[in-house]
């Protein structure tokens, strides 16, 4: 598969604050690539510098074949950019806006189609200022949209949007994946990278601490496994099982890597002893939990240094 | 200079895209022509039967002067506040992200300020003619317009060179009001200022508006003789055009955080 964006050693400081360092990663095309992190963590920056808006100090980037800062006009042709901070002009209509914006767009999509693809048919000819905060971030997807774009940067997409909205940005987004189009996706829900992203890019300090698939993310990570017991005594001597086991009263839990052999060995000796597992339960990790922890130790390593 | 046919459309419906944001901004649209036009209207109702001097009435000099008083405005002021404010709502960001050439987003809104300088034009000459007294120099109007053109080239690039320096969209109608209207003053735009103290003179030849104001009023004066548009006006204005060119290009930004 070619490659949409490449990034390689990205590095990028303010004055003597280091925004990146060292961050390489690719986007094929027709991928969904979610780049996750907290603030700080130099998820803005990345997409700036992809989108052409800032110059990195030194790496080697190419999106779709251009440099951003050098591709211009035929550049800015092949791309659509959502923003959360770009606005519009207060006094005009949802569709005069859409117009306006899309006049520059050498394949330019019909207006009517674009609206009713974001649902504002109803708000069509209604001045922008009347718009919800929701109608405005859809507004602001269809703006994006207008060029027919092969790459698409979404910028916390669905940031402030109720649970139904929400779910109705998502199904746009999985509609234009199923164009083909590319996505480089940030955002702070991991529902939503897990919802909508092939790929996850997890940023902090400037760098790259974790990356793969929603689901090679959480496999890497240890398996919980909780139960309870009616008598606290017979905790005593129960098996060696995993790493970090945590002794509450009746409750106890640990993690493992090896949740299968450590599985038969806990019921082996709760079944020789006649004793009920109550509550038994086996847990992957949640993306959040995955998330948290890659967090965790990535302030710790920043600590040491 | 060879622009494509599809960029010169392109120009256009940016100037008509952003007269439309200006008619539907009353603000805008109240301190570019109405104010004017109540000071056209004040000054002329006070100072009606009096003369600037024998046989030149006094709304024969005060609509031409309210007329450039608007044309500065409507591109000095209208430039600088318009498009602090729009950066400030990251439209001007939104722009940049699309194959928009920026020349010609820059264009169409110079373009727009200059057609709304003209229409203020037309409407400060229609109301000095209707109400008092003011009598149109047919003659002298091609002289007249050529000060315009240099005019609004002027104050549309020290509009844009305010919004280039101050980067807060709060500060900038402060500023751009608080730079053009003692401007006026020291211009003699309200006040010829021929009984003025020196200084006050040499401080409104610095600036300038006083450079556009003169010769633009001085078509209309009946008893003007030769050119109107002098080589010192020219000089001056040009001076201050090339300056407000080199602050836009250098310190323009289009990012609403700098």
């Amino acid at each position: 598969m070619t490659a949409a964006i490449t990034v390689k050693d990205l590095a990028k400081t303010y004055g003597r604050v280091t925004a990146l360092d060292g961050v390489s990663f690719e986007v094929s095309e027709g991928e969904v690539l979610a780049l996750l992190g907290p603030n700080g963590a130099g998820k803005t920056t990345t997409v700036e510098i992809l989108e052409g808006y800032r110059k990195a100090d030194s790496g080697e980037i190419e999106v779709l074949g251009f440099h951003p800062s050098t591709g211009g006009r035929p550049f800015r042709d092949r791309i659509g950019i959502v923003l959360q901070e770009t606005g519009t002009e207060q006094v005009l209509s949802v569709r005069e806006t859409i117009e306006i914006y899309g006049a520059s767009y050498s394949r330019r999509r019909p207006t009517a189609e674009l609206i009713s693809l974001v649902g504002l048919e109803e708000k069509a000819d209604a001045r922008i200022k009347t718009l919800s905060g929701g109608q405005q971030r859809r507004l602001d997807l269809a703006l994006g949209l207008v060029g027919d774009p092969d790459l698409i940067f979404l910028d916390e997409p669905t940031t402030g949007f109720d649970p139904a909205a929400r779910r109705k940005s998502w199904e746009l987004v999985e509609g234009l994946t199923a164009l083909g189009k590319t996505i480089l996706l940030t955002t702070h829900y991991l529902d939503e990278a897990q919802h909508l992203a092939d790929r996850i890019v997890v940023l902090s300090g400037g760098r790259i601490v974790a990356e793969g698939t929603p689901r090679t993310l959480a496999a890497a990570r240890a398996t919980t496994v909780r139960f309870s017991t009616a008598q606290a005594a017979e905790v005593r001597d129960l098996p060696v099982l995993g790493e970090g086991r945590e002794v509450r009263g009746h409750r106890v839990s640990y993690q493992t890597t090896h949740p299968t052999a450590d599985l038969h060995t806990l019921t082996g000796w709760a079944v020789e002893r006649g004793i009920e597992l109550e509550d038994l339960e086996v847990r992957r990790p949640s993306l959040e939990e995955v998330y948290l922890e890659i967090m965790e130790s990535a302030r710790q390593d920043n600590r040491r240094q | 200079m060879n622009i494509p046919r599809a960029d010169l459309v392109l120009l256009l419906r940016q100037i008509r895209h952003q007269n439309r944001v200006f008619w539907r901004t009353p603000v805008a649209a109240f301190f570019t022509l109405v104010l004017p036009i109540f000071f056209l209207v004040l000054f002329s109702v006070i100072f009606g039967t009096s003369e600037v001097a024998e046989g030149y009435e006094f709304s024969q000099f005060f609509a031409p002067a309210m007329a450039v008083f608007a044309a500065g405005s409507s591109t000095f002021t209208t430039l600088a506040i318009g498009t602090a404010l729009d950066r400030n709502r990251g439209i001007l960001k939104r722009v940049r992200g699309t194959p928009l050439p920026p020349w010609v987003y820059m264009t169409g809104r110079i373009g727009s300020g200059v057609w709304i300088a003209v229409i203020s034009v037309v409407v400060m000459f229609l109301v000095g003619w209707a109400f008092f007294g003011f009598v149109m120099l047919w003659d002298n109007l091609g002289e007249a317009a050529a000060v315009f053109v240099v005019g609004v080239a002027t104050f549309s690039a020290l509009g844009l060179s305010v919004c280039a320096l101050v980067r807060s969209a709060d500060a900038t109608p402060a500023v751009a009001n608080a730079v053009f209207l003692p401007m006026a003053f020291v211009s003699g735009m309200f006040i010829p200022l021929d009984d003025a103290p020196r200084w006050l003179v040499t401080l409104g030849d610095i600036f300038p508006l006083k450079h556009f104001a003169e010769p633009f009023g001085a078509a209309f004066n009946p008893f003007h003789t030769g050119v109107v548009l002098g080589w010192e006006d020219l000089a001056v204005m040009g001076v201050w055009l090339v300056a407000g060119l080199v602050v836009t290009t250098r310190f323009f930004r289009w990012d609403p955080k700098g």
